[in-house]
């Protein structure tokens, strides 16, 4: 897929993996995101934070088109997301190209969502397989570099098991090698620990930050205050479909410069 | 529930004075119990011995149990003593070799009918959910028509569908309109069927019943993939799975849950639709064949049985059928609800 490159001024530098320029987005006829610039280079992790409803959610939705968004350009990884520039017109993808986009994107839910149906490993081979014709690779191959990553996420003796005979911790972190199963360049992390009980949040958060200190690129949505002043390289306030503050974590959370966001840190920490 | 004061602390007593399995006297644990007050002592000590209260009485549940059994054995001594249900003449005929037949076309309705039902809605369904306006308004007009028109008057028509066409011809449309414009003589059609040879008796009568089932099949169907929670479509497409990708591995698997039990149900209405497959005409089956050896020899009412009993038993061994079908397929479900979602 070639890089697009519509916007003159702006085209994505092989050292930002994410741009966002100017992204709106509605539902209907209530806004949700009124404008996000945003830049998140390679191998940095940017940790997103702001009230319910702010946007982020919707943001780190709209990086892998889960949502289509109505104004603004987003690119990952050089390429313009879901849609094709050319001569000044947009095209939509097909759905097989918005697929093929998706794939190298890894993306972690609230609620985990893994395939209750499936085994751990058959969650976690899941996508591999079907895209076996393009990628390559024999169902060994693939069931083996599953066991690695269950194993790196310390589940390589639950293969077997079913998603519901796991704890919720175990889910989150079965869901966090399923979406690396693909090999991704980005992950997104929607509040992947808000479900879980107090207790089981640290397993994950191991997790994400070994996957950090490999290099992984990361967008983080979460409360975990402490995770994002320990591991995040940039840290982001949102609030109302707009980014109120943005800069390193230690900065902004220890010397917050807007009103909103000292009133929102007031009741986090 | 009824007893006397003195009575419930008799049975208190009564416990108090057999200790279950817990040794220790039975009047150190009862003074624990008073004693512990609002102190939580579990450490020490055995427990409390364990409750043995007498059960509430349901004197309704007797009654009722009188009452149906009465009833009962009423029923039974008319089953008996009535002449008219003749029971040696219907056993006689129950399993005649036309009878038997009639059972046969009558099982192999409706299972094929059921299959192609499925089949049908299934298409019908995803169709109507694939976002393409087309295909969905089409798997719309499709059910309303189909669920709208009575099986009776389906079946009656696809026996009279020769009268529409008397062969049915599968080419390029409208030949005759365009092919004089391009100077051309003839007609492009590859090859026909013969209604009257083909789509008759059996086959009018399947088709009428599979294409009224597939109209329910279709509404079940996308109750099921409508019941799959939206996360994990999400999921699968943050994965880079493709639609139907989705559908065939993710959707349509956990949407059969869901499926499963009305599709037994509709099986059995399905076995019990079949006798109208007679007004096709489909002379083989089973209603037919009992109500036809009724009139012929004057001796309806044990055919009518003979008919009761046959349904009851063919939906009897579907039951089981459905039992064990259901039982496996929550195998991979045992346990707890799946807390996912």
């Amino acid at each position: 897929m070639p890089v697009a490159h519509g916007h003159p001024e702006a085209t994505p530098s092989s050292e930002n993996m994410v741009v966002a320029e100017r992204v709106y987005k509605r539902f209907g006829r209530l806004p949700v995101l009124q404008g996000i610039d945003l830049r998140v280079r390679r191998g940095e992790v940017m940790c997103v934070m702001g009230p319910s409803g702010s946007g982020k959610s919707t943001f780190l939705r709209c990086v892998n088109h889960l949502e289509k968004i109505n104004a603004g350009r987003l690119w990952v990884d050089g390429q313009l997301m879901g849609y094709r520039q050319k001569g000044g017109k947009l095209y939509e993808l097909h759905d097989r190209e918005v697929a093929a986009q998706r794939r190298n994107i890894g993306m972690v839910f609230q609620n985990f969502n893994l395939f209750p149906h499936m085994s751990v490993l058959g969650n976690v081979v899941e996508a591999p397989l079907q895209a076996r014709g393009r990628r390559g690779g024999t169902r060994s191959q693939i069931q083996q570099h599953a066991l690695e990553l269950l194993d790196r996420v310390g589940l390589a003796n639950k293969a077997r098991a079913y998603p519901r005979q796991l704890s919720g911790g175990q889910q989150q972190r079965v869901a966090i090698a399923r979406a690396l199963a693909m090999n991704p360049a980005l992950m997104l992390f929607d509040e992947p620990t808000s479900a879980l009980d107090p207790e089981l949040v640290g397993d994950v958060l191991d997790v994400m930050r070994d996957l950090a200190s490999e290099g992984m690129t990361m967008i983080v949505v979460t409360h975990e205050v402490g995770f994002a002043r320990e591991v995040a390289d940039s840290f982001v306030f949102m609030d109302e479909g707009v980014v109120v503050e943005s800069g390193a974590p230690r900065e902004v959370l220890g010397n917050p410069q807007h009103e909103r966001t000292r009133s929102f840190l007031s009741k986090v920490l | 529930m009824t007893s006397s004061s003195a009575d419930n602390a008799g049975g208190v007593h009564a416990a108090g004075n057999q200790p279950p399995r817990t040794d220790s006297g039975g009047a150190d644990s009862a003074g624990g119990i008073t004693d512990a007050g609002g102190t939580v002592g579990t450490a020490d000590g055995p427990p409390p011995e364990e409750i043995r209260a007498i059960p509430v009485r349901h004197p309704g549940r007797w009654l009722a149990a009188l009452v149906c059994m009465v009833l009962a054995a009423q029923f039974v001594h008319m089953l008996l003593t009535n002449p008219a249900f003749q029971w040696d003449f219907m056993f006689d005929n129950m399993f005649t070799e036309p009878v038997l037949i009639g059972v046969r076309t009558t099982l192999l309705l409706t299972v094929l009918a059921m299959l192609i039902g499925i089949v049908l809605g299934i298409l019908a369904a995803v169709m109507r959910l694939s976002g393409n306006p087309v295909l969905a308004t089409l798997a719309w007009l499709y059910t309303w028509v189909f669920r709208a028109v009575p099986r009776l008057v389906l079946a009656v028509l696809f026996g009279n569908i020769a009268i529409l066409y008397g062969t049915i011809e599968f080419g390029i449309p409208f030949d005759h309109y365009w092919m004089p414009l391009l100077g051309l003589e003839g007609e492009a059609r590859i090859f026909g069927i013969e209604t009257r040879t083909y789509l008759r008796g059996f086959t009018a009568g399947l088709l009428a019943l599979a294409l009224s089932e597939g109209a329910y099949m279709a509404e079940i169907v996308r109750a099921g993939l409508q019941s799959v929670d939206r996360g994990q479509t999400e999921a699968a497409q943050a994965l880079g799975l493709r639609r139907s990708t989705i559908l065939r591995r993710i959707t349509l698997p956990q949407a059969l849950r869901v499926i499963i039990p009305p599709t037994g149900n509709e099986t059995v209405a399905m076995l019990k639709d079949t006798a109208l497959v007679a007004y096709v005409p489909v002379t083989t089956e089973l209603f037919f064949q009992l109500n036809n050896i009724g009139a012929r020899t004057f001796n309806l009412f044990p055919m009518l049985v003979a008919a009761c009993l046959w349904y009851l038993a063919i939906t009897s061994l579907f039951m089981i059928g459905q039992y064990f079908l259901e039982r496996s397929f929550h195998q991979g479900e045992r346990g707890t609800t799946v807390p996912t979602n």
